[in-house]
């Protein structure tokens, strides 16, 4: 008998009764998520809440803080920046000094953004960056986590994704929080208004 | 209605003050009380440490000197505690349950009683040490980890009391670190703990520390004696009885 | 890592001897538990969002076989790799037999408290095999060569100080530098280096969801998307408990599980491995190691609802008074106490006394485990096996035989304040505990039941 069927016999046999999964209905708000509530989060957890009007906008601002010869973007819209070339090698990425993604939408209450591997370029990119840059549409915040699972059961599906909340930190070391464990030593969310 | 007197062995043999404090009480809110003569003890001492077997003499003796009252009261959350949950093998919602007509004094004072005033006065500086199995085990006050609406009937009884001054604690809640058997098994844990539940208490400038259950307190009145410190342990019902 | 006979008792005297570390321990620990109270207040359907998510895991377990059955078939369609291991050796032979078909004598591993459970770090150094953990609280433990102390903070025992002697050691830190900023930066050059090189990297499992296939791992620092992302073989170990049904679900579980951890309103990465990347194989290997066995304990079964936040940990008196290493288990604390007897009653026959059942654990419980319960009903069972000193048994005994007696009661109690008041020595010494550090209650003239005779009876 091989450990898989040793292991579900056992627990066929020993699991107890089955009982009905909760209704989980009464979690979901109805509301639409606020715009402030996230950026107010986000800036709680370490993250900087940005609001911009066009990705001219985005541009300068990487422009200005960043040295744009190490930044990276899979954005087309945003042009004069890197991309990342299909089949790259993700240890290419061990330089990077901004990554520019975009994301499908936040959350209010935690300032969580779910970002897709099609956003990412390379699965790695918006870990490996010293700095992450993430773009939302304002009119995509959802209050809570459960409309959250509701959003992404209508996108269509992907391979890896992440909900990434701020700046990569750590509080091992006698719990004092120190921002930039492994990844991004900071996170910069920008907010567009409608769609893109 | 007549009220059967609980008193747990350790406070028949060592806090006699405190049975008479409570029976007094009760008496003076009006209450039929009797004190049957051949109780011992709930048999948690056991129960608690594994040998939940060896309690069922202590139960048998409960059930017989307890089954004639309307309601038993006894000023220990913990015992309380013990004899709702392990009373009999009785079904526990059954209404031939006897386990739920136990009652610990403050929530028999606040539930059953419905006491809205009293007569005591204690001008004195107190501190409240919630015992866990009465908050927790008997909800007789909110717990801090549970979003819920805060509320505490031994605090409402000690509001009623005059000149009495409430300090407040940096840990509302923390475990005192008795805890029965582990209060030798685990010496040094449980030392620990008593020593950083009476300094929470000093801090803010407590005269008495005062509490629902005995056992928590003696654990108290125990390092407080051995440290020289002037503070001391009360039972609510002394309190609530005083003046 | 050493090999220890002495129990919790013992181990928490011994952590108790240094007053002032007792009392850093227990403040740092409690300024988590303080930070969880603020994050969940500010949440008014907390207490129905714990019922949810005990509700959720009671129909998991009520379940289970068909949930693996399904969990195994969309993760196999999703291109994941799917072993079995009914035990700790075959886990780490699993791992051995995937890092030898790839040639990998170097593995980067992130947090998985089932990896400690089963002892891989060290099999694998047996056969060779490097394993660095890329935590930054496990690393420095796994420097330090000590097993963690928490599950979610594993190096929580630690000063910066010591920390930063360690850093100096083996890091090449300057002498004498403990700042967690500087340490941390060390440790983030040290630790990029190695995801760089490392062709295979193992992760711990959050979630594992029947309904797609995938699993959720959750971070704080990025480790474990920064090792599977840059490997060529990801490895997922997770125990069979860690199913949830759909993937819906999530939107109860991530709500709790940092909240209660640590205070934040959701970790900093919630990773969904759905599909290996392109050219990269993903494993998850299934472990059993005793789970199966504790299924079928029907007052110790729902012990298997854990998410291994932590919050019991940091809220118990006695684990911030004694410190991880006194439970001598990978998984310390009020739900280590209730875990470790399942797979070891002999070894971990201490661990349900180590608690005064104050029951807190079970307050701040995300999924609402009835663990102060359990640490009762486990020692109901270690009496019946015999597994408590003889010396116990018998005081017990006698103890039960005299408070099921009036009249014995009666002259015991008579005797006992008799002793107090005229033969303190016989009591006051060094052989009984209480004493120790604690003077006894004053004999009074009377007990209760004499007083009442006088005043009551006879009146």
């Amino acid at each position: 008998m091989s450990s898989r069927d040793k292991i579900l016999a056992a627990v066929a046999n020993n699991q107890p009764a089955k009982i009905e999964l909760p209704d989980l209905s009464a979690f979901k708000t109805g509301k639409a998520g606020s715009v402030e509530q996230f950026a107010q989060v986000l800036t709680n957890i370490g993250g900087k809440a940005i609001h911009v009007n066009s990705w001219e906008e985005i541009a300068a601002f990487i422009t200005e803080n960043y040295s744009t010869t190490r930044v990276v973007t899979p954005i087309a819209e945003l042009t004069g920046f890197k991309g990342i070339p299909a089949n790259s090698d993700p240890h290419e990425l061990y330089n990077v000094e901004l990554a520019v993604i975009k994301a499908h939408f936040g959350v209010a209450e935690n300032g969580a953004v779910w970002i897709t591997e099609d956003n990412m370029g390379l699965r790695v990119l918006p870990f490996i960056t010293q700095h992450l840059a993430v773009v939302i549409d304002g009119g995509e915040i959802v209050p809570t986590m459960a409309e959250a699972y509701d959003k992404i059961s209508r996108l269509s599906s992907y391979g890896f994704a992440s909900f990434i909340a701020g700046p990569s930190k750590t509080a091992d070391i006698e719990q004092s929080l120190v921002i930039g464990a492994h990844g991004p030593r900071s996170m910069t969310v920008f907010i567009m208004p409608g769609r893109f | 209605m007549r009220v059967g007197l609980f008193i747990p062995c350790y406070v028949d043999q060592f806090y006699p003050g405190v049975a008479i404090a409570t029976l007094q009480l009760l008496e003076k809110l009006g209450v039929d009380v009797v004190y049957p003569q051949n109780q011992t003890c709930c048999g948690q001492p056991m129960a608690n440490s594994g040998f939940q077997d060896l309690s069922k003499g202590c139960s048998d003796l409960f059930l017989k000197n307890f089954n004639e009252f309307d309601y038993i009261v006894s000023p220990s959350g913990s015992c309380v505690l013990y004899l709702r949950e392990h009373l009999s093998e009785t079904d526990h919602h059954s209404p031939d349950y006897l386990g739920n007509k136990v009652y610990e004094l403050t929530s028999f004072l606040t539930d059953v009683l419905k006491v809205e005033n009293l007569t005591a006065s204690f001008p004195h500086k107190v501190g409240m040490h919630i015992s866990c199995h009465g908050q927790r085990g008997l909800h007789l006050s909110s717990m801090s980890e549970l979003v819920a609406p805060g509320f505490s009937k031994p605090g409402s009884l000690l509001n009623m009391v005059k000149d009495i001054e409430m300090i407040e604690l940096n840990r509302v809640d923390e475990c005192c670190g008795f805890g029965g058997t582990f209060c030798v098994t685990e010496e040094a844990v449980s030392v620990k703990m008593g020593k950083d539940r009476i300094a929470d208490h000093l801090l803010h400038g407590a005269e008495y520390i005062t509490g629902a259950d005995m056992s928590c307190l003696m654990h108290l009145e125990g390092i407080l004696k051995r440290q020289g410190s002037k503070v001391k342990v009360i039972h609510i019902a002394e309190i609530l009885n005083a003046g | 890592m050493e090999v220890t006979t002495k129990d919790h008792a013992e181990l928490a005297e011994n952590f108790n001897r240094d007053e002032d570390r007792v009392d850093w321990h227990d403040e740092t620990l409690w300024w988590v538990r303080q930070k969880r109270d603020k994050m969940v207040h500010q949440l008014p359907e907390w207490e129905e969002l714990r019922e949810a998510a005990s509700a959720i895991k009671n129909n998991v377990l009520g379940n289970l076989h068909n949930y693996l059955q399904q969990f195994e078939a969309n993760a196999r369609a999703n291109g994941i790799t799917v072993h079995w291991a009914a035990d700790a050796e075959e886990h780490n032979q699993i791992i051995h037999r995937l890092l030898n078909e790839h040639k990998v004598t170097r593995m980067v591993k992130s947090k998985s408290m089932l990896t400690e459970e089963c002892g891989l770090n060290e099999y694998l150094h047996e056969q060779g095999i490097e394993v660095i953990d890329s935590d930054l609280g496990e690393r420095i433990v796994q420097l330090a060569k000590e097993p963690p102390s928490h599950i979610v903070l594993p190096c929580i025992h630690k000063k910066k100080e010591e920390i930063g002697e360690l850093f100096h050691q083996y890091l090449g830190t300057p002498l004498d530098v403990s700042d967690p900023q500087v340490l941390t930066e060390a440790a983030r050059g040290h630790l990029r280096e190695i995801f760089i090189t490392r062709k295979a990297a193992l992760t711990g499992v959050n979630f594992a969801i029947a309904e797609t296939g995938e699993f959720v791992v959750c971070t704080n620092e990025g480790n474990a998307d920064m090792g599977a992302h840059l490997a060529d073989i990801h490895i997922a170990s997770m125990g069979i408990e860690k199913l949830i049904p759909e993937k819906k679900h999530l939107g109860i579980f991530l709500r709790l599980l940092t909240r209660s951890a640590t205070g934040q309103p959701i970790t900093t990465y919630s990773s969904h491995f759905k599909t290996p990347r392109k050219g990269q194989q993903m494993h998850i290997v299934l472990v059993d190691n005793g789970r199966t066995v504790q299924l079928g304990r029907e007052d110790f079964r729902n012990s298997l609802k854990c998410i291994r936040c932590g919050a019991c940990m940091n809220t118990c008196p006695v684990y911030r008074r004694s410190g991880g290493h006194s439970y001598h288990n990978a998984v310390a604390g009020p739900i280590g106490s209730i875990l470790a007897p399942n797979l070891d009653m002999e070894k971990y026959k201490d661990l349900p006394f180590a608690s005064t059942l104050c029951g807190s654990c079970t307050n701040v419980c995300p999924v609402k485990i009835d663990i102060h319960d359990q640490l009762y009903k486990w020692r109901q069972v270690l009496v019946k096996k015999g597994l408590v000193p003889t010396g116990k048994t018998i005081g017990m005994k006698v103890m039960g035989a005299t408070l099921s007696s009036p009249t014995i009661y009666r002259l015991a109690g008579k005797i006992g304040r008799w002793t107090l008041k005229h033969a303190p020595f016989a009591v006051n010494n060094n052989f009984n505990p209480w004493y120790k550090q604690r003077d006894m209650p004053e004999p009074p003239e009377q007990s209760f039941s004499e007083w009442y005779k006088e005043n009551r009876i006879k009146k």
